[in-house]
């Protein structure tokens, strides 16, 4: 199966919150053998004038690959999650992630471009936290307002491998 | 934060580290980031699609070398911009019984750039596991002022 060309452009809006909880925190810190105090104790993060645990660096890819699921699970994508490599990737920071966040992602795909006979896809998420009880698909007219605030921008390349590649 | 901005320069070394890696710490990263692809821990499956063996996330190595720079730096929220590319898969032996690691990444960071008037500096990551560089262009801008 070939990879649909016509996905460059597409978005996918955020569809679902991701709240941001203190022991996930601390189980990804660990995950990734992470040892400062202000993703494990709410008081030294307070210190450094957190309001809460903070994420790690790489957290967001929690929130971003969800978003990417929709676009790999999309049967009109033609991507095989099998032959899927990570090429690269990128975190743009707004703000901190803080254990409390309600997140959401909007999914763009930024590029689609042939390779051999698989492709390279260029996917960019645009993370958000939202005001308590704001729905997911609140949109730019919520930043206006100050209830969806731009945390973190993730970009993410991945290579869906063609056959005998 | 003890770090002061003014006596940094380029090219200076902030530090190096050995992470080592096992099956069960990719288990481990699988079930906190829900990235359950089995080629991070299903041998014959990884095998079965070309691979030499079990690899490890290349988030799981992303988000473990930059907790050098998050130590330097002295707060995880100074880490501004992060990004790298993956160039090399890191194969994890499986050493299960045994207090042996299955990999070791050696990971090292040096100041790439400074920016005066943003307060950031940029940290450039030299990422290498059995003699090769697994990362690339692996860079972390970070606010120090």
């Amino acid at each position: 199966m070939t990879i649909n060309p016509d996905l460059q452009g597409r978005s996918y809006p955020a569809a679902e919150v991701y709240d941001v909880g203190r022991e996930k925190i601390r189980e990804f810190a660990r995950a990734v053998k992470a040892t400062h105090p202000a993703h494990f104790d709410v008081a030294a993060a307070q210190a450094l004038g957190h309001n809460d645990l903070v994420a790690p660096p790489t957290f967001a890819i929690i929130v971003a690959q969800r978003a990417d699921a929709q676009l790999i699970e999309d049967p009109e994508s033609g991507i095989d999650f099998s032959r899927v490599v990570h090429a690269d990737q990128r975190f743009t920071h707004h703000r901190p992630i803080v254990a409390g966040d309600r997140l959401v992602a909007e999914l763009h795909v930024d590029g689609v471009r042939a390779m051999g006979g698989g492709a390279m896809i260029t996917t960019r998420s645009e993370i958000f936290a939202l005001a308590p009880d704001l729905a997911p698909d609140a949109g730019a007219d919520a930043d206006a307002a100050g209830v969806r605030e731009p945390v973190a921008t993730a970009t993410s390349s991945i290579l869906v491998r063609g056959e005998g590649q | 934060m003890s770090i002061n901005f003014a006596e940094l320069t380029v090219g200076q070394d902030i530090g190096s580290r050995s992470i080592a890696v096992t099956r069960t710490d990719l288990v481990k990263y699988a079930g906190a980031s829900g990235d359950f692809n089995p080629i991070h821990w299903n041998e014959a499956f990884a095998t079965g699609v070309g691979l030499p063996g079990v690899i490890a996330h290349g988030m799981f190595t992303m988000g473990a070398v930059v907790q050098l720079v998050t130590d330097w730096a002295g707060d995880p929220a100074a880490v501004l911009d992060f990004q790298t590319r993956f160039t090399k898969p890191v194969p994890v032996a499986d050493t299960t019984g045994t207090p042996e690691a299955g990999a070791v990444i050696e990971v090292s960071g040096a100041i790439g750039a400074l920016d005066a008037a943003a307060g950031t500096a940029r940290v450039d990551l030299t990422v290498v596991s059995a003699g090769q560089k697994v990362l690339v262009k692996a860079q972390a801008v970070v606010r120090l002022a």
